[in-house]
């Protein structure tokens, strides 16, 4: 991974703003919208649905005008183009969608050729290009094969091969794994990964999937209501228990409410004295307050061990004392009830 | 009515219904290749110009409608008489089946844009914008993306467009424009040929019935979804 802040961004989006007229009045569909992706790294844009993701990949791709703000692709903002500059713009962009968008009438070598076509290639430098994008996404053998013919992950391989034809500088992804299972999930988010180590390509993953993030993201920006609301590495991110990603990306199986006092703390905070869960109890018994776990989720989350944890107390009018003892060491306890 | 032994001596039957049968064909074939290419230039016209198509003419888009919209009004028979002067004017004569491709392709075109459209319409608008994000322009878009994803459709429609064109074309005939439809009016129904009427039909039935069988199959071979 390439971090050189010195160097300009790949992709720098300043106070994207975009209102719809609708007979209600005026729509935000995104406000004030700003982020920076250096070379070379994976950012994740999450949101739920009506967040404003689609209306923002919509702008940056120059399918949509924005209201105003700028999209700026190494070093030439695109919201100001129009035709050949427009279309010559849009081709520093690959991008990769939920349902693949191949062509049924073409074959996966035909399809990956595609935006070697429109650019204008020659035909033999079309077949060695595709041939070597084929075997990069590993599908050599399915290149004479219709989509019809291939799975869904498959479709995906190929997808993402001609997103990469014409050289791209930033690989789109709309919500790449969306329509697929769990172990595709995997695959492709590793072939993501994997392009980015290779290639050194600039990927933005748009989802509303925890778990892409959780995966393959460097940064996160989170999307509500068309704002920004969190924004930043996903390591200092995600073990900031105050920070609503957290919440997102490490959700905690709630226990049946059944009225016992439990507290809830925050693993893998950089202050916090103590970071596994034994260290915990043991620093609760130290204090003479017997507990035990009720819930946990612990990962490793880029690079760092994260998680949350729900501690239930063998004698609930410690909960006072334990609460004490744990902000002592930093752990961000709650009560939860 | 004659008995089976005088079928084949009816010189109608052995000599006059090849004649027809080939003029029909001729027709029709001559009709069809212009409408497929008159037609798929329209429906594109149609599609692209439309509120949702990817170069939106309000303006264009409803003038072509309503043209299209008027040819398809019209019956046959109406349409055919009232262009009689443009028939002399484009083929030298109103009679025959050359004068008759005139009102046929007039006819089927408006038709078979229709089709087109449809067609075209339910082209996914993911795969134009994929197109679109790869820079392409209308015409790449239009030629690389709508037509092929099209084709399926659109070979359904010309086959369903086909088989209308010889119907129009026995009717054609009726007004003097020869082939299996003249033939079927003037010795079947005005000279009481029974046995002309039924070798015209069953003629008709079998070509339209091969037409039917050879367009699925060509349907489905350009069919890769």
């Amino acid at each position: 991974m390439v971090d050189d802040s010195s160097a300009s961004p790949a992709l720098a989006v300043r106070d994207l703003t975009k209102t719809f007229e609708s007979r209600s009045g005026t729509v935000t569909a995104l406000d004030r919208v700003s982020l920076t992706v250096p070379r070379g790294e994976i950012h994740g844009i999450v949101g739920r649905s009506g967040a404003g993701k689609s209306t923002l990949i919509r702008c940056l791709t120059g399918l949509e005008r924005p209201t105003s703000g700028e999209v700026v692709v190494a070093g030439e903002d695109i919201t100001v183009l129009r035709g050949d500059q427009l279309r010559a713009a849009r081709r520093r962009f690959g991008v990769v969608y939920q349902h693949a968008n191949l062509l049924d009438s073409r074959t996966a070598a035909d399809n990956v050729a595609l935006p070697l076509e429109i650019a204008g290639w020659e035909k033999a430098r079309i077949d060695a290009r595709v041939t070597e994008l084929l075997d990069l996404v590993g599908l050599s053998d399915r290149a004479r094969n219709h989509p019809g013919q291939l799975s869904g992950g498959q479709q995906q391989r190929v997808g993402i091969a001609r997103a990469l034809a014409a050289d791209p500088e930033i690989l789109l992804c709309d919500e790449p794994t969306s329509a697929l299972d769990a172990a595709t999930t995997g695959s492709i988010l590793g072939l993501l990964r994997e392009l980015r180590d290779r290639l050194g390509i600039t990927v933005v993953i748009i989802t509303h999937e925890p778990s892409v993030v959780r995966e393959v993201c460097d940064a996160v920006t989170l999307l509500g209501d068309g704002a920004v609301i969190e924004q930043g590495r996903l390591g200092a991110l995600i073990s900031d228990p105050s920070n609503r990603l957290h919440r997102e990306l490490i959700p905690l199986v709630e226990p049946a409410a059944d009225g016992l006092t439990r507290l809830q703390v925050a693993l893998g905070h950089p202050d916090a004295t103590v970071g596994t869960i034994d260290g915990i109890l043991a620093l609760l018994r130290r204090e003479g307050i017997e507990s035990d776990v009720a819930a946990a989720t612990v990962e490793t989350i880029a690079g760092r061990r994260v998680g949350r944890l729900l501690v239930e107390l063998a004698d609930p009018s410690q909960v006072a004392s334990a609460h004490k003892v744990l902000d002592g060491a930093n752990l961000h306890p709650e009560v939860a009830a | 009515m004659r008995t089976e032994a005088e079928w084949l001596d009816n010189p109608v039957i052995t000599e006059g219904l090849p004649v027809a049968l080939a003029e029909t064909l001729a027709m029709t074939v001559g009709s069809a290749a212009i409408t497929a290419l008159l037609g798929v230039v329209v429906g594109v016209l149609l599609h692209n110009s439309s509120p949702g198509g990817i170069a939106p003419r309000p303006g264009l888009n409803r003038v072509l409608g309503g043209v299209v919209n008027l040819g398809r009004s019209l019956p046959f028979l109406i349409l055919m008489i009232a262009i009689i002067p443009f028939t002399r004017f484009v083929a030298g004569t109103t009679v025959g089946w050359r004068a008759m491709i005139v009102p046929l392709t007039i006819g089927a075109v408006p038709f078979f844009a229709r089709l087109v459209e449809t067609s075209l319409r339910e082209v996914s608008s993911g795969k134009v914008e994929a197109a679109t994000m790869m820079g392409a322009t209308r015409w790449d878009v239009t030629r690389k993306v709508l037509l092929p994803e099209a084709l399926p459709g659109i070979v359904a429609g010309l086959t369903t467009t086909v088989i209308a064109l010889i119907g129009y074309s026995a009717m054609a005939g009726a007004v003097g424009g020869g082939g299996l439809g003249a033939t079927a009016m003037s010795y079947g129904y005005n000279r009481f040929q029974t046995d002309v009427m039924i070798a015209a039909v069953v003629l008709l039935v079998v070509v339209v019935q091969l037409v039917q069988v050879t367009g699925d199959r060509v349907a489905r071979a350009v069919d890769h979804r």
